[in-house]
């Protein structure tokens, strides 16, 4: 439903990179890799993180069993 | 239930053919346990009797009849009612017959005085049951909240203080977040149906996870959420919920299905989003992590190239030791065995303008012009005489 990267998976991305980049037998190319890739995936959650604004919609349910979103000032 | 045939079973065991006393008694009290589960009886209380060992003896009645019964302390020191004649309760409770004084009497497990809402007491106590029947509170159930939901659904009213408070606190500390509010009543006759509904809708926006709740109010006001069919779509909910009744005394129904229960609204979208500052310094650590995971690495690749230069070189300069060596031993065998050496002992060689050696007297007519090498250089030299 949400077309925007989730902070989770990115985070969890992360860490398994972190994890990789601790291992012992890997080569200086593919850390480089890992390295940006991390780089990467920092930038993208610290983004997320630091997005202020809040969406808050209201969900109206339609005939047919489907909804619709709906912005809403709260 | 047939009737209590307590005469027919054949079980008679003395020799005139008649039961004994414990035997009937006996017998009757297993009829009567048999014949009952637990259930629950509306009465007055008459004869109340709180004896010393904490157990609670009384009668109920009605217009028509009477019945013994008995509370044990176990049981009657978590009823938070202190029992009088006169009262009316419903009692949860297990018939049986004391054989001690072959009286018919009820063992009360769980007591309720009709009135201050003793009704709604009663329906909720019997749908509890109904849900623990079903397992639906069983505490296996409880799912771990999503550490960093996306997409959070609310149930609630579009314009109660309850939405009002959520927003505020995931606007402070997870901005992140879409909220999906599910406008519904919680409160008055339509309220037990639309949050039904509207948690059947919530689980299908996609969300992380379901806020259902409401602000505080009158016991009357959060009846909706002791409902037995709300209870049971807040456990139909695919993803983890959170239920946030406004009170602080009393659990509703919701609270017990649902995987945490929040006091309030804001403490359950406290519970429902993390703290950003606490995830900024997470975040920091992992970026110094990285950091110094790509440094080490690097570290590690700089200490073998300069381990394999170091033995590059150490392996080179052997070579050139060697090969000095070498050179030396050629040289001085390449000494050893100069012409000059020779020299050096007082030979001399003669050699024509072409440097061609001359080394027999026919080589040297009168008058002829050559070069005689000595052991420090040349001089030039001509035959003054011919051949001795």
């Amino acid at each position: 439903m949400t077309d925007r990267p989730s902070f989770r998976e990115e985070l969890e991305q992360l860490e398994a990179v972190v994890r990789q980049l601790e291992s012992d037998d890997l080569d200086l190319d593919r850390a480089l890799d890992l390295f940006e890739e991390g780089v990467r995936r920092l930038k993208v959650a610290r983004t997320l993180l630091t997005e202020s604004e809040q969406k808050v919609k209201k969900v109206i349910a339609e005939a047919g069993g489907t909804y619709r979103e709906e912005d809403l000032d709260v | 239930m047939g009737g209590l045939d307590l005469f027919s079973g054949g079980a008679a065991a003395s020799a005139d053919g008649a039961w004994s006393v414990a035997q009937v008694t006996a017998h009757a009290r297993k009829l009567v346990e048999a014949a009952f589960v637990r259930l629950w009886v509306r009465g007055e209380v008459t004869g109340f009797k709180a004896y010393r060992s904490g157990h609670w003896y009384f009668s109920l009645r009605d217009r028509q009849a009477q019945v013994r019964c008995v509370m044990w302390r176990t049981d009657n020191q978590a009823a938070r009612t202190q029992l009088e004649d006169g009262m009316e309760v419903f009692v949860e409770a297990r018939p049986t017959v004391w054989e001690e004084r072959g009286e018919f009497r009820l063992t009360v497990k769980q007591l309720i005085p009709t009135d201050t809402g003793g009704l709604w007491q009663l329906q909720l106590e019997k749908a509890k049951a109904a849900l623990q029947r079903d397992g639906l509170l069983d505490p296996a159930r409880k799912r771990p909240l999503p550490q960093y939901p996306a997409r959070i659904a609310v149930v609630t009213s579009p314009d109660g203080a309850a939405l009002r408070d959520i927003a505020s606190v995931v606007a402070r500390r997870w901005p992140a977040v879409e909220i999906l509010v599910v406008p519904v009543r919680v409160q008055g006759e339509t309220a037990e149906a639309e949050l039904c509904a509207g948690l059947k809708l919530a689980d299908q926006v996609a969300a992380d996870l379901v806020i259902v709740g409401r602000g505080g109010g009158s016991r009357e006001d959060l009846w909706a959420f002791n409902s037995e069919r709300v209870a049971r779509a807040v456990a139909a909910v695919s993803v983890p919920t959170i239920s946030a009744v406004g009170h602080e005394t009393d659990v509703s129904l919701t609270d017990l299905v649902a995987d945490v229960r929040a006091a309030t609204p804001s403490a359950a979208a406290e519970a429902a989003v993390p703290d950003r500052d606490a995830v900024r310094d997470r975040l920091n650590a992992l970026a110094r992590t990285l950091a110094g995971g790509l440094l080490g690495r690097v570290e590690l690749a700089t200490q073998r190239l300069d381990r394999t230069g170091d033995r590059l070189q150490a392996t080179i300069a052997a070579r050139i030791d060697h090969s000095r060596g070498r050179l030396d031993a050629l040289h001085a065998t390449l000494h050893a065995l100069s012409p000059l050496r020779v020299l050096e002992r007082g030979f001399a060689v003669a050699r024509d303008a072409d440097g061609r050696v001359l080394k027999h007297v026919a080589q040297f007519p009168g008058g002829t012009e050559f070069r005689l090498t000595v052991s420090d250089g040349d001089v030039r030299a001509r035959v003054t005489d011919g051949a001795a």
